[in-house]
């Protein structure tokens, strides 16, 4: 039997531009250009390498977002997954985890899973906690932040690197995983794999087809609410000296002023 | 008052910064009731009381250790089934967000992260973030449920607030799930001998510009004059001269210190998100184009390897 990999992936503002919120505070993806999240496509990369040890295997990507999402979801098709699910409502706008969770788990319910892969966070909430959800609301094993993984025979085992140790973990499939950007590079689309993509199928799933329920989901349905975003002040200009010879000793001195010393 | 639940992070029976500083957060919600877990929990309570614990729950099972994140959010769950509190505070450490989310599913509670900041508000606690690589400032609250809110190293002061403190044994009945991932085996981390990174109050950092693993000697000395933790930016952590854990920016640590000294790094935006809420930012580069030195309060364009052994000796001499 197949081995079912489900790839979490999100549309997310490129971090180099200039990044800012909505009227509405949520994050604006009108003014900035949109990409797969880079940490994403790690998961993507391991889905690929798990794959390939595999006899038999086949990845679907995933992502809720806008109409513009579909471009994550070419770019992992053309990094080699095999078919894509695209959830897309309008009435989804504004979604917090929470929201956002429920929905990614009933959509890999649908799609059928034995293992869902996620990368560490999104490069624009940052929260790194999606995955945790995600195995709580599908009752599975979580293997989070991993920087090595390997499935076989139905187990799943991976290298945890925490602050205070390194774990080895092993969970039966099905699980949800992490990986970090540790856990090795990914590779770049082919030409080839570009024009395939163009040919994988891509189904387009709407609220109504997960029974989801507009309240839900969205800026109503999330559970926390965003009351101001301000833009951070700039920095007052500090002192900037030329090295002439003494400008170790220049800086010890502003150091000693501020009390550093 | 209300009661404010505080999970507690400690190695042993010793306490970590960050959770003695969501107590001081905690006290300005309601009154702490700290939940501490596994080996050497019921230790964790005279420094809790010290800080304003009101109530030490405590449970140790070997489950704890042996099974990741799920026994701990189970024993959680537990504590705030006995309580009703009215937030529960954790960490923002990697499996402290774990455990926080989880919970938060269970107890259909909303959720907010890395804040840096917390206050009372008329509709429950308002935590600040910084969003976007710390370009912008947010203030959030959890609209459903119990709000639950992980905080950030070096949010708030740690201080004196004496409390009675007193153990009670949480009674915990672990879920099915528990056991579903199994820790096979734990390798502790070497230590140092340098404060953590993410707690620490000055950080010295490297980049590109150390031009090699063996070159960190330098940016260790200056960091060791001034008692700080050692950083490294992505790239030089990509060319294998630092270690991982010690990666400061956006897939690496986020660190808020008293002072931060970039040595040898541009100032990329992947860089900046983990450092950017510094108090006093410092850097010495020989680019004098490079964009760390738009955050400085003081800057030295100049060679490093002429600059930070020079500070060095210079704060050795005046320390005496």
């Amino acid at each position: 039997m197949s081995l079912r990999i489900v790839v979490c992936v999100k549309y997310v503002p490129d971090a180099t531009g200039d990044r800012h919120f909505a009227d509405d505070l949520t994050v604006d993806r009108d003014d900035v250009d949109g990409l797969l999240s880079e940490l994403d496509e790690y998961a993507v990369e391991q889905a690929l390498q798990i794959a390939e040890e595999a006899d038999d295997a086949e990845i679907t990507v995933l992502t809720v977002g806008p109409e513009d999402a579909k471009d994550a979801l070419r770019k992992a098709l053309s990094m080699g997954a095999d078919k894509a699910v695209h959830v897309e409502d309008d009435d989804l706008h504004g979604s917090d985890v929470m929201a956002t969770s429920l929905v990614l788990a009933k959509a890999v319910e649908k799609t059928g899973y034995d293992l869902v892969i996620c990368g560490m966070a999104s490069t624009d909430g940052t929260m790194g906690v999606l995955p945790a959800i995600l195995a709580e609301r599908l009752g599975v094993p979580q293997v989070t932040l991993l920087s090595e993984v390997s499935v076989e025979d139905g187990t799943v085992k991976g290298r945890r690197d925490g602050d205070t140790a390194s774990e080895q973990l092993e969970a039966s499939l099905p699980a949800v995983v992490s990986v970090t950007d540790q856990s090795g590079e990914a590779r770049y689309p082919s030409f080839k794999g570009i024009m395939a993509a163009k040919k994988k199928p891509v189904e387009s799933l709407e609220l109504d087809d997960l029974d989801i329920d507009a309240d839900e989901v969205g800026l109503e349905g999330s559970w926390t609410k965003v009351d101001s975003a301000a833009e951070r002040p700039a920095r007052t200009a500090g002192t900037i000296v030329k090295d002439e010879g003494e400008g170790g000793k220049q800086l010890a001195e502003f150091l000693a002023s501020q009390k550093f010393i | 008052m209300a009661e404010v639940l505080v999970y507690v992070d400690h190695v042993d029976g010793a306490v970590r910064k960050p959770t003695l500083e969501l107590l001081t957060l905690a006290r300005r919600i309601g009154e702490p009731v700290a939940v501490a877990l596994g080996a050497g929990a019921e230790a964790t309570a005279a420094t809790l009381a010290e800080h304003g614990a009101v109530k030490v729950l405590t449970a140790d099972a070997p489950e704890f250790a042996d099974y990741l994140v799920v026994p701990k959010v189970d024993a959680l769950q537990a504590a705030h089934e006995a309580v009703s509190p009215a937030a529960v505070l954790v960490p923002s450490s990697a499996e402290g967000k774990e455990i926080a989310a989880r919970l938060a599913v269970r107890i259909g509670s909303g959720i907010i992260t890395d804040a840096v900041d917390l206050e009372a508000g008329d509709e429950g606690p308002v935590a600040t973030q910084s969003a976007f690589a710390a370009s912008f400032t947010t203030k959030s609250r959890v609209s459903k449920g119990t709000p639950v809110i992980t905080v950030k190293p070096n949010s708030a002061p740690v201080e004196a607030a004496p409390a009675a403190g007193a153990v009670e044994a949480l009674s915990v009945s672990f879920s099915e799930k528990a056991t579903g991932t199994k820790v096979v085996s734990r390798t502790p981390r070497e230590s140092t001998g340098r404060p953590e990174l993410t707690e620490a109050a000055i950080v010295v950092s490297g980049g590109r510009g150390v031009n090699g693993a063996e070159n960190f000697s330098i940016i260790e000395d200056l960091a060791d004059s001034l008692g700080a933790a050692v950083g490294a930016s992505r790239a030089a952590v990509d060319a294998g001269w630092y270690p991982h854990t010690n990666q400061v920016g956006q897939t690496g640590k986020s660190v808020s210190p008293q002072l931060y000294i970039a040595s040898g790094i541009s100032g990329a935006i992947q860089h900046r998100a983990g450092m950017q809420t510094s108090k006093t930012i410092v850097a010495i580069n020989k680019d004098a184009e490079a964009p760390i030195f738009d955050l400085v309060d003081y800057g030295v364009v100049g060679d490093l390897f002429q600059v930070v052994p020079q500070l060095t000796e210079e704060i050795k001499s005046r320390k005496g």
